[in-house]
């Protein structure tokens, strides 16, 4: 056993569960709480922000400013000057990338909202809604199709995001690439990329399915329409 | 609020030592280096989306590596990339490291690029071909210049990236601006830090501007509507 380089199998085998913190398992557990938080609270923040963008017009320019430098701004450097405030601690991945995930999903929200054809507003207040019930039962069902597809391309970019963490010890399974650098070895470096390739992958796909389920009105309209 | 005076003293540090300003570790160089390294994984990326860009859009065929290369280069980590082409091609010259930097900017531009011929309005086409332009023709006076909005969002989207990788790519031994933020994190040496990581943010946010600049020079008044028909 003990002659040549492991096999990436037999790597895989004994790096998974080691007990240690950079087990395969362990980097891959921190990977997906590095992503999935902050894809959720850029949600969570974008959808109000991009209410108040479409209800008060005004906002979304300086709003949608402001959002395209933060875009710009390289992540590396923005994980070394955030962790003079909150250390060497996934908190220093996560707000950077929950900043990413803002400014794709406002201009998503504020689209998707203005997607909503006039006429069915109108039917809405017509038929008596209340401007919360409007929203919430027509605007935003009608907006989900385009937020879900901003959503999708925040999911996957912050997947393989977190990585570029592990050059300063928060990377997920981005530690697998220092590792296999500082020690020339090529297993680590595969296994990383397939599974970062692969949680995105996941993720897009769960999204689509989230969007079949959320808008099932679109099936049953291409079914009619045929 | 200590690590306010912290960070302040750190950049006065960085900027104010003379030796960070002269010689292969200075300032001037290596921000030389990062902008070459960045212009010409940039330029490498543009001389190969652009034209299969327009194909594509043009032609209709082979949409789907517009798809598929967009997709994957979201969800490839630039870190393993790099990590990847250096373990197998060795670090003897430049060349391991700037081939994923321009594999990762082509997407951007491709995409973009693709997405802007494809959305000429079909009448504007259709005219153009009924005043006896060739496909050709119809594609380099007509389709790009009403697609150049998108074309030039693709370069500026795909700018920020090759920018944002150049500095991870310092990692793998690349000069330029990356060096002071991964040399000095190894080292505790947080003015360095501190100092490296102000420039890289001054930097994209140059790239940035001119881009935006670069956008409002070169679109056709008529088709950014600056130019109003009666």
């Amino acid at each position: 056993m003990g002659d040549g380089p492991p096999s990436i199998w037999e790597w895989i085998a004994r790096n998974w569960d080691t007990g240690r913190v950079d087990s395969i398992r362990n980097l891959l557990t921190d990977h997906l709480t590095m992503s999935l938080v902050p894809i959720m609270l850029a949600l969570v923040v974008a959808l109000p922000l991009g209410l108040a963008c479409v209800r008060w017009r005004w906002l979304y320019q300086p709003t949608s400013g402001f959002m395209n430098v933060v875009y710009a701004l390289p992540s590396l450097p923005v994980f070394m000057l955030l962790i003079s405030v909150t250390g060497l601690s996934q908190t220093t991945v996560i707000i950077p990338l929950t900043f990413y995930g803002m400014a794709v999903l406002i201009p998503a929200v504020v689209d998707g909202l203005g997607s909503v054809p006039d006429h069915v507003r109108q039917s809405a207040v017509a038929m008596g809604f209340t401007p919360l019930r409007r929203l919430l039962q027509v605007e935003l069902p009608i907006a989900v199709p385009v937020v879900l597809a901003g959503l999708r391309v925040v999911a996957v970019s912050s997947i393989s995001l977190v990585s570029v963490g592990a050059l300063i010890g928060q990377g997920g399974l981005g530690g697998l690439f220092t590792r296999a650098y500082q020690n020339p070895f090529m297993p680590p470096v595969i296994v990383g990329i397939v599974l970062i390739v692969a949680l995105a992958l996941v993720a897009d796909g769960l999204l689509v399915l989230a969007q079949r389920l959320l808008t099932p009105w679109v099936r049953v309209r291409k079914g009619q329409g045929s | 609020m200590g690590w306010l005076s912290a960070f302040f003293s750190w950049l006065g540090e960085f900027f104010g030592s003379p030796e960070n300003w002269s010689g292969p570790g200075g300032i001037p160089m290596r921000l030389l280096e990062h902008l070459e390294f960045s212009a010409l994984a940039l330029v490498l990326a543009a001389l190969i989306a652009v034209p299969l860009g327009l194909v594509i859009g043009h032609t209709g065929r082979g949409e789907v590596i517009v798809v598929v290369s967009a997709n994957l280069a979201r969800a490839l980590p630039t870190l393993g990339l790099l990590v990847m082409f250096v373990l197998l091609l060795g670090a003897a010259s430049i060349w391991p490291v700037i081939i994923p930097l321009v594999l990762l900017s082509v997407p951007p531009i491709l995409v973009n690029t693709y997405e802007g011929i494809k959305g000429v309005d079909p009448e504007l086409r259709d005219a153009a071909y009924g005043m006896g332009l060739r496909g050709g023709q119809v594609l380099l006076r007509v389709l790009v210049p009403v697609a150049l909005p998108l074309i030039l969002l693709g370069c500026r989207l795909s700018a920020i990236q090759v920018v944002a990788t150049t500095t991870v790519a310092a990692y793998t031994g690349l000069g330029g601006l990356g060096r002071y933020v991964i040399d000095g994190f190894a080292t505790k040496d947080y003015a360095s830090v501190v100092g490296g990581s102000v420039l890289i943010v001054l930097f994209a946010l140059v790239v940035q501007i001119l881009f935006t600049l670069a956008q409002r020079v070169t679109v056709s008044p008529g088709v950014s509507q600056r130019l109003k028909v009666r």
